[in-house]
This record gives structure tokens, sequence and C-alpha cells, in this order.
């Protein structure tokens, strides 16, 4: 034993005498994680939150939250004298007299545009694979919570400068609280402390960006971490792999070194994009007054998708007793959003209902293995992307060389229509892959080679592809619909008859599967 | 000479001298560097607006008329006036090259002596804005730069877009860029209020604030690309493009590759 494992080992009997955190340690470090690139898209949201912190509390080192009036003397020579609030003065020092300081704003503002990205595609895979399902449906709700709160916290910060963009971008809220029936008014003015724009929304932005939130964020996090920890990691499926197991590495070199070698090459990147891409050049917009608007007034991607819906909403108005009620922003701006969300919260509890399946899984599906639920996914996708692009419709205009109006229109039909089409192609697609993977099991794999028989015919020779692949292709369960009986068995219907006929259709829509090859299918072919 | 001599020590002279050697300067600079301000003769005029006519004859007729008088697809140049012409034709924009919605900005078919001469024929059908003179354009002077950005701000980038990018309009029109504009094209702009332009009349907006917004959009163009490639200057969406296609893919890239077994 050399002198210095003696040291370290005294080091270390010393703290766990006192905390006894050997075994925990030991226990803890040698948990296995699963490798594969789609598990680390979480981490991608992780890291980026670590590196908001750390911009974000550079930028409150100089970012001055009020709206005292100031006349510009700084260094941006085309806005010198211009009177502006003093948080967007001091967002204009921040990027033209703190050092680094463009460059830690670029970074906040680019890892925040990663960060929301990065939940986005965290969230695809954990739906499209099933891995919401019980008992992680409380981590789904922490995830949608996290997803929510994200949008909201990434449109403070970008209202913060009180820039000309961000200023109108809470012209925009502010007009979707106002649209909330009978108590809209007063509750944009409890916001805001009267007319807007008014001098309170700034310091009362600050407060929810920089510590409400962000707290909120640190507690919930923690906790969606902590699950993941208890109830461990899902796995693919493949040989070896059982819904009472988990095959992965180590926490401890591998994991370890994995996770924290990607946590920087996160920033490498992030700092990459912060110091050759100009992100929101404030010093262009100019100073918000409610008397402006730019053409082109865009929320950032992750709220393109509402100021989408709002642009295509047909002008509804009503005026009811002689109150106005602005159903053209309250369905786009509120309703549908609410609705949106809300399913996407309670989707795990309402899979459950259609197919009365109280299980635990731990294995995750491939997404064609469950066509329903990857068609809807594709279908909200798609709802998502018709509504985003509708965003940026004046940009798609002028690039492309079409009238906003088509554009509009076609979104607003295609909001409607295109959804329903992607579920249908998608199944159609699943059960095609279905297909597809049974073929391959059945027949074996294609060699592209071709034999002619002594009767002139040529034929392709297959080869059977490994036990390993095989299994893989036919691992997963194919459950019938659930039963339903509509009467008990003295021929008295059940109550709730409707809902049950409802959950019928569902279930049987959610079974529809191509039987997977059987042993006896492929002894049969073996037969031949 | 020795009377002349005897002066030279005189305390006169030095400020005799100065005054001297400043006339001789000032009149040498002015001039070599006087421009040739055409002042037309009544006869050159006739010629020029002839000229004119026969272009607008042979090129503009067929839409705008014989007379200029317009026709259902085109509007009467009637009272247009010269400012209209120059900044219609000097930048391409007339004669259009097909009926689209609007007429783009392109290269111009006509010289500057075929435009000078177009625009004598429409301004001597009636009375209508005139081409500003250098003398009124010089922005660089005239012009404050922080004022003619609130003034954009204000009136031209609601369509323009706060960096002057320019922006769609409605049914497939569009407010053009206003990066690499002629001032004197800019200044025609804003009196003339072409295609779906309003006049910003010399009430609305003085001609000093005018030359202020010259000198905004002169600086903006000049403006280096502060903070990393602009992107545009459009705004949010060319940021969001970047960060799913760069960004992300980068990023999922190289998980891929970190979780890529070795071989």
């Amino acid at each position: 034993m050399s002198a210095r494992e003696r040291i370290a080992g005294n080091v270390a009997s010393y703290v766990d005498d006192r905390t006894g955190a050997a075994a925990w340690m030991k226990k803890n470090l040698q948990k296995v994680f699963p490798d594969h690139w789609s598990f680390m898209l979480g981490e991608i949201a992780l890291y980026s939150f670590i590196i908001l912190l750390l911009s974000g509390t550079f930028l409150t080192f100089w970012f001055d939250p009020s709206m005292r009036e100031v006349v510009y003397d700084g260094a941006y020579v085309p806005l010198q004298g211009v009177e502006m609030s003093a948080a967007y003065a001091s967002a204009l020092d921040i990027s033209f007299e703190v050092r680094g300081g463009l460059l830690m704003r670029q970074i906040h503002h680019w890892s925040a545009l990663i960060f929301m990205a990065s939940i986005v595609v965290h969230l695809m895979r954990v739906f499209f694979t099933g891995a919401f399902r019980k008992p992680r449906e409380f981590n789904w709700i922490l995830g949608i919570g996290l997803l929510t709160l994200g949008i909201v916290e990434g449109f403070l910060g970008y209202s913060l400068p009180d820039d000309l963009l961000s200023g109108t971008g809470i012209r925009i809220a502010h007009a979707i609280i106002q649209a909330v029936p009978v108590v809209g008014t007063f509750l944009a003015f409890l916001l805001f402390g009267g007319e807007f724009p008014g001098i309170a929304f700034i310091p009362r932005i600050y407060t929810v960006h920089i510590l409400i939130l962000p707290g909120i964020f640190l507690a919930l996090i923690t906790v969606h971490l902590m699950l993941v920890w208890y109830q461990k990691h899902t796995q693919y499926p493949g040989p070896g792999r059982t819904e009472k197991n988990v095959v992965g590495y180590s926490l401890m070199p591998i994991y370890m070194a994995k996770a924290g070698g990607f946590f920087f090459i996160v920033f490498g990147v992030t700092a990459f994009l912060g110091a050759v891409a100009s992100i929101n050049p404030l010093w262009l917009y100019g100073p918000y007054t409610p008397g402006q608007v730019t053409a082109g007034s865009q929320p950032d991607w992750y709220m393109g998708w509402l100021d989408g819906l709002v642009r295509m909403a047909p002008p509804l108005e009503p005026v009811i007793f002689g109150y106005t009620l602005s159903l053209n922003i309250l369905i786009p701006g509120l309703i549908v959003p609410g609705i949106i969300f809300t399913g996407m919260a309670l989707y795990p509890f309402i899979e459950q209902w259609i197919t009365g399946d109280k299980r635990e899984h731990h294995i995750l599906d491939r997404p064609r293995n469950a066509p329903n639920r990857t068609a809807l996914g594709v279908m909200s996708l798609t709802f998502m992307l018709v509504a985003l692009l509708n965003g940026g419709n004046d940009l798609i205009a002028t690039a492309f060389d079409l009238s906003i109006n088509q554009i509009m229109w076609f979104s607003r039909i295609g909001i409607f229509v295109l959804p329903p089409l992607a579920f249908i192609i998608t199944k159609r697609l699943c059960l095609s892959l279905q297909r597809a993977d049974r073929e391959l099991v059945l027949h074996g794999r294609e060699t592209g080679r071709l034999v002619m028989m002594p009767s002139g015919e040529f034929v392709e020779v297959h080869e059977p592809i490994s036990a390993e692949k095989a299994w893989l292709l036919t691992q997963h369960e194919q459950n019938a619909p659930l039963e339903l009986e509509e009467s008990d068995n003295r021929g008295v219907r059940r109550p709730g008859l409707l809902k049950s006929k409802l959950r019928k259709r569902f279930a049987v829509a959610h079974a529809e599967q191509v039987p997977k090859p059987t042993m006896n299918d492929v002894r049969e072919i073996e037969h031949h | 000479m020795k009377k002349l001599s005897k002066y030279r020590r005189h305390r006169a002279v030095a400020p005799l001298l100065l005054i001297f050697a400043l006339l001789g300067i000032g009149t040498t600079f002015q001039v070599a560097g006087a421009t040739t301000t055409q002042v037309m003769t009544a006869e050159e005029r006739t010629k020029a607006i002839a000229e004119g006519k026969e272009i607008f004859l042979k090129g503009c007729s067929s839409c705008h008329g014989l007379n200029a008088e317009g026709s259902s697809i085109s509007p009467s140049l009637i009272g247009v006036g010269a400012a209209s012409v120059d900044f219609q034709v000097a930048t391409g924009r007339m004669p259009m090259a097909d009926m689209s919605q609007q007429a783009m900005r392109k290269a111009p078919i006509y010289n500057d002596e075929e435009v000078a001469a177009l625009a004598a024929y429409i301004a001597s059908l009636a009375p209508g804005p005139e081409i500003p003179t250098e003398e009124m354009l010089n922005y660089e002077r005239d012009g404050s730069i922080a004022e003619g950005g609130e003034l954009f701000r204000t009136n031209c980038a609601m369509c323009h877009n706060f960096a002057g990018q320019g922006g769609a309009l409605t049914q497939g029109k569009y407010a053009p860029s206003v990066m690499g504009v002629k001032p004197v094209h800019i200044y025609e702009a804003m009196i003339t209020g072409p295609q779906a332009m309003p006049v910003f009349s010399d009430k609305t907006i003085t001609p000093e604030e005018k030359l202020s917004i010259i000198a905004w959009i002169k600086a903006a163009e000049k403006e280096p690309q502060l903070g990393g490639v602009a992107l545009g200057r459009v705004g949010p969406v060319t940021e969001g493009l970047l960060v799913w296609t760069l960004g992300l893919g980068l990023l999922i890239g190289i998980a891929v590759w970190l979780t890529t077994k070795a071989k």
C-alpha cells in the first residue's frame, strides 16, 4: 500500500466512521443506467438549465430591472440621446460595456432555446416509447409542468430587456389576460398595477423570472430526477432485458464520465452558438414604446405555435349585454392551449382507461408496436407544426414569394384537416412496419443474391436473421382489446352504457395490430 | 519693389496674407469641386420632354395609355411628378417584368438620361413632387441618426421591420428591404408613396426628419454584425430555426456518438 493510498483510505474511513456514507455510496454509485442516445435528451435539458442558472446569475450583476426613464449616453451611437427605461439601458450596457456581457447574454438566450427544444424532444421520446406508463405517471405530469413553466419562464426572460420586440410580446400577453371573460380587465390591472404599460411590470417580471420560477424549477427538477432514481430507468427491449432488471453501465465510473463529459459538450455547443451567432440584437429593436411596432414581431419558437393560433383565429368578437367577448383571442390564446396541456398531462390515465392495463412497465415500446399512440403523437405534432408555421407566416410569405392571406387560409384549413390525416397515415405506417417485421422473422433478410432455378425461375436468397434480432422483433406483447360487457349475467344493462361503448371503440382501435409470428408460424416455415 | 518690401513687417500684413490665402484656397476648391448643376434652358427642356415622350410611347404607353391617362390595369401618371418617375424607373420597378402583385426592385432598364427625359415628360403633364436636389439630400450634415431611428421605428418599422429588412403585407404584397437604396430614392419614396406605401408629406415628416431617417438607414446598413452572424435581422424565427437544426442536431449527434458501443 503506497503512502497515497494509505492517506486516501484514512480520509475515507474518517468520513465513513462519522456519516456511514460508504454503504450508501457503494449502493448508489453502482446503480445501473441503460445506455441509449435518446436517454440523453433529458440530460441536455438538465445541463441547459445549469447553464441558464450560471449565465443568468452573471446577467443579474448588471441588469437594472427598473422602468425609470433615462437618456442613453452609452457606447452605441444610433441610440445616444434616446429616452428609454433603465432596464433597456442596462441591457444595452451589458451588451456593449460589460466585458463578456454580450457573449453571456447570447449564451443565456441560446441556452434557453436549447433548453426548451431538448424538453420537447425528451417529451417526444418518453411519449413514443410509452415510458409514461405505470409507475411513471407522476413523473410525466411533472415533466408537463416543467414544459409549461419553461414556456412561461422563457417568455418572461424575453420580456425583460424592455426592447420593442419584448414590449410587443408583453402587449399580446396583456391582451390575452384581458380576453378572460368577466375578470380579464381586473386581472390585467392587478398584474400590471394599472393601465398598460405602467411602470410595475418589469420589476415584477424580474422577481418571477430570477427568483420564483427558478426556485420552483429547481424543486421540480430535483423531484423529477429523484423519481427516475427511485423508479429506475426504463430500457429498450433486448436480449437479457426484463421487466425486473436494468441492463447498462454502473454510474461510477462509466456513466459518470459520459454524463459529466456531456455537460461540458452541451456547454461548449451553447457557448459556440453564443460566440458566432447573434441572438436577440436588442440594440436594433430600440426601446419599447406602445406607439411603435415592427414587422415580423414574433415570440421565441416555443411560443410560436401560440402566436400562430392567434394569427389564424377569425375575428369573432360578439358583444353580449354591452360587453365585448374577445373569442378571437380567448379561444386560440387560452382555451386551445388549456385543452392541449390538460390532455397531455392526463394522457397516461387516458391510455390506462382505454387498455385497462394496470401493470408496471419498465421495458419500452417500439413506437410501431403501439400504432394508435404513435399516430396520436404524430397527430399532435402536426397540429403544433401547422400552428408554428402560421406563427412565421409573414416571413414565409416574403421568403417564398407567397401571399400571407393564402398561408393563413392554408393554416386555418390545415389545422383541422392535416392532423387527422397524419393520424391515419402514421397508423398505417406503423402497421406496415409491423408487417415488415413479421416478414423479416418468417422469411429472413433479403440478401440481394438472385439464383436461377433449373426451371428458369429467378429466386432471391433470403438469409435467416439472428436469434437476438428475431427476439427483438417478437418480444412485445399483443393484448386483445378490453372486454366490456354491456349487460350483466342477468341481462340487465350496465349503467354508463355510452361511456363504455366509447371505451370499447377506443380499446378496439388501440389494440389494432398485425399478429406477430408465433413459434408455430416459424416452425411451419422451417418445415417448408 | 522696394516700396512694397518696406511694408513687409507691417502689422496688417499677416492678417491680409491669411485672407488672401484663404480666398485663394476657397476659390480653387469652389471651382474644382463645383458640381455642374444642370440648369436647363427652355430649349433643352423642350428637347428632354420630346425625348421623354418618345421613350414613354415606346416603353410605357401600352399600359399607361398614349397620354399617360392610365388604363384598367395601371394608374394615370398625370400629376405624379418627376420624383415618382425617378423612383419607379431608376430603381428598375418600372417597366414591370410581369403582372405580379407588386413591382419589384431590379436592374434599371433605362439609363440616367432616359430616366431624366421620362421624368421631364411626366412632370410637363401636370405639376407634382420634384426630384430632390443633391443639396437637399445632405443627410450626413442635416440628419441625426438617433432621431432617425425613433422616426423609423414609429413610422416605417411596422412594415419595413426594425432593421429595415422588409416584411410581408396583405395578398402577396410586401414592404421591400430598404438596405442598399440610394438616399434620393428613399426620399422620393417618402414623398410619393409608391405602391402600398403611404405618402409622408413634409407636414407629417419634415425634410430634416426625412434626412434623419436616411441617416439612420445608412448607419444600419453599415453596422457590423455585432454579436456574430446576424441571421437576416428578422427576429426570433431564424434563431429558432438555427436551434432546431444546428444546435439540437449537434447535440443529438454527439449523444449518439457518446452511446455508440466500441467496435
